[in-house]
């Protein structure tokens, strides 16, 4: 230590009159290092994101076996057929009510967990983030096996309430619901994470003076609650709403789109179409369907990242 | 709370005071009661996943109670784990994701000190960018990347598709962007006079990376290698899009496309496939089950 502060004391001294220039070349090294640092990832967006983004645009214009120049001929022909505007609407059923119940049963289990004592709370929070920890391919053939129309366990213990069996990924609806149900299974802990460490950055005084002015739970939980939460149910609910729009594997797994096409969303439909059914082009045009949407949920993450950059 | 300690001062509030104390144990009762309803919501799918693995397959065929084991036995286990596919399956997908976890960190830890502490030009745009990138989702990049890594096997006749190696150059992608993200959040997060005073004592950048920022940022960093591996282990949809043959899948995919003979499905080993399939991230979890919270939560609150 003492040897180094020695060394550049006596360098500062000796080549005081270059400091300048001295100084100009260590930012430029300092901006040079910085660069290579960041290029590996430069690279690595540009070559395996951005270049695939736009190269599937370009996709999308040619024909099937990508030979000739058809312009918008793929999206003519997909508005013309009747399953892709039930993909359309299938995955919007989808990602909506999938969302909307993930976030509600996370905002109902969160404060189960926040009113349980502290010291009981890592077990509880440990139990209910097992579905967020296994790859959803595995626990969906877990869903499918106890989905299966003649093993079902499911329909098992229905037998003894009385209730029929039910045709969990046999029947339109039904198949509808379970996708559904595996997706909120799997996606609700993650809300129930994130809105509990929000929940336990709300000030324990706001309730107190709440209680205090005669607030009853209700109350306290809409006036206090959800508008110090705001922010990270925003955010959590945008995150969750492209996930969910762009799921793959649970559809893929449990029902495979069908009966009919009645579950495909654009990401399965995409699959089907472009790798089994090679159609590279006609499959690059549908997935380009789930842009519009992830597009309007990253401008509104951004602008809420950015806003709160500037108040930090 | 502070209504309780008011409460306390006449006896005839006593009344209302046990009252509160009585409010607030049922809620601590339903709480506990929903708690469990929940619980057993989630723990049911791995629950039977266990229960199925420890069956034979005239059990499972059998009209017994689903929910209950009469004749455990492990030769499901046995089978799978002598069977050469089901290791090679095992193998590359511990292969991919340590490789991936390793490339990672190398790319995103420098990017991350270079955008957090080095300020150049275009370095703002730069931090958006990547986590710009880490909303574009695998399901909108798989059918380009599939042609791009076709085209670029015909052009230059390095064979890529259908190689278990090609994930490592795909998974990145998923991969890189959200630990960069977090990595940027916890090196901002350090404060700026400890890295001016070893710059002071005459340490280099990279000095300053390996000696100050990645043994302070050691959580974070711990955090991301956690979300590296868990995103590798778990991807499903490109290794079914990339890779075919048997002996280049990974696990995911290898369980479903080989158990699985046309119609007749073998629950008994799928299960138990699926179970060692899970157990990896599930062991992690355990283990490790702070920094996995840590990843999750940061990726939303931090920047």
């Amino acid at each position: 230590m003492v040897d180094v502060a020695l060394q550049s004391s006596r360098t500062a001294t000796a080549q005081a009159g270059r400091k300048r220039a001295g100084l100009r070349n260590a930012l430029r090294r300092k901006s040079m290092s910085a660069f290579l640092m960041t290029l590996p990832l430069i690279l690595l967006i540009a070559v395996l994101v951005i270049y695939p983004a736009l190269y599937s645009l370009h996709l999308a214009t040619l024909n099937k076996a990508m030979t000739k120049f058809v312009g918008f001929g793929n999206f003519e022909f997909l508005f013309k057929r009747e399953t892709f505007w039930l993909v359309v609407k299938q995955s919007c059923i989808f990602a909506i009510s999938a969302v909307v119940f993930k976030a509600l049963i996370g905002f109902i289990v969160a404060h189960f967990v926040h009113n349980v004592p502290a010291n009981k709370q890592r077990k509880w929070r440990g139990m209910l983030l097992v579905p967020w920890v296994i790859p959803p391919a595995m626990s969906t053939l877990a869903w499918l096996w106890l989905f299966d129309p003649s093993y079902s366990a499911f329909n098992y213990t229905l037998s003894f309430f009385g209730l029929g069996p039910i045709p969990w990924t046999g029947d339109a609806m039904w198949a509808r619901f379970s996708v559904i149900l595996v997706n909120v299974w799997y996606g609700a802990p993650f809300f129930m994470i994130m809105y509990l460490a929000a929940l336990k950055s709300v000030p324990e005084q706001l309730y107190e003076a709440a209680a205090i002015d005669g607030a009853n739970w209700w109350q306290r939980i809409w006036y206090v609650t959800l508008p110090m939460m705001r922010n990270i149910i925003a955010i959590t609910t945008l995150f969750s709403l492209i996930v969910t729009f762009a799921n793959f594997d649970i559809v893929r797994i449990l029902t495979a789109g069908g009966p009919l096409d009645h579950t495909h969303i654009f990401a399965t439909w995409a699959f089907r179409v472009g790798i089994e059914g090679s159609d590279i082009p006609l499959g690059a045009s549908v997935s380009l369907f789930m842009v519009p949407i992830l597009a309007v949920a990253a401008i509104f993450i951004l602008r809420d990242i950015t806003k709160r950059g500037n108040e930090s | 709370m502070s209504t309780v300690t008011i409460d306390k001062s006449g006896p005839t509030r006593k009344v209302k005071y046990g009252s509160m104390s009585r409010d607030r144990t049922w809620a601590l009762r339903w709480s506990y009661f929903f708690l469990t309803l929940f619980a057993i919501f989630s723990l049911v799918p791995p629950f039977y996943m266990l229960i199925t693995s420890l069956k034979s397959s005239a059990e499972i065929s059998a009209a017994t109670n689903p929910w209950w084991v009469y004749h455990p036995t492990l030769s499901n286990y046995v089978e799978l784990l002598t069977s050469n596919q089901f290791l090679r399956f095992f193998w590359n997908s511990a292969w991919v994701s340590i490789i991936v976890v390793t490339i990672t960190m190398l790319i995103s830890v420098p990017a991350a000190f270079a955008l957090a502490r080095m300020k150049f030009w275009g370095s703002a745009t730069l931090a958006t960018g990547v986590f710009l990138t880490y909303l574009i989702p695998d399901s909108l990049l798989f059918i380009p990347l599939f042609k791009m890594f076709a085209v670029f096997g015909d052009w230059t006749g390095i064979q890529l598709v259908n190689r278990w190696y090609v994930l490592l150059f795909i998974y990145p992608t998923l991969t890189v962007p959200f630990c960069t993200w977090i990595m940027i959040g916890y090196f901002a997060s350090i404060p700026k006079e400890l890295d001016e005073a070893a710059i002071i004592d005459g340490a280099s950048w990279f000095q300053t990376l390996t000696r100050i920022f990645i043994p302070v940022a050691l959580p974070g960093l711990i955090a991301a290698t956690i979300f590296a591996f868990t995103v590798s282990w778990a991807q499903f949809l490109y290794p079914l899009v990339f890779t075919t043959s048997t002996d280049q899948l990974v696990l995911p995919v290898g369980i479903i496309t080989t158990l699985i003979k046309g119609d007749v499905f073998n629950w008994g080993q799928i299960m138990t496939g699926a179970l060692l399939g899970a157990a990896p991230p599930l062991i992690i979890y355990a283990f490790l089950m702070d920094y996995y919270i840590a990843g999750l939560t940061a990726g939303a609150t931090k920047g």
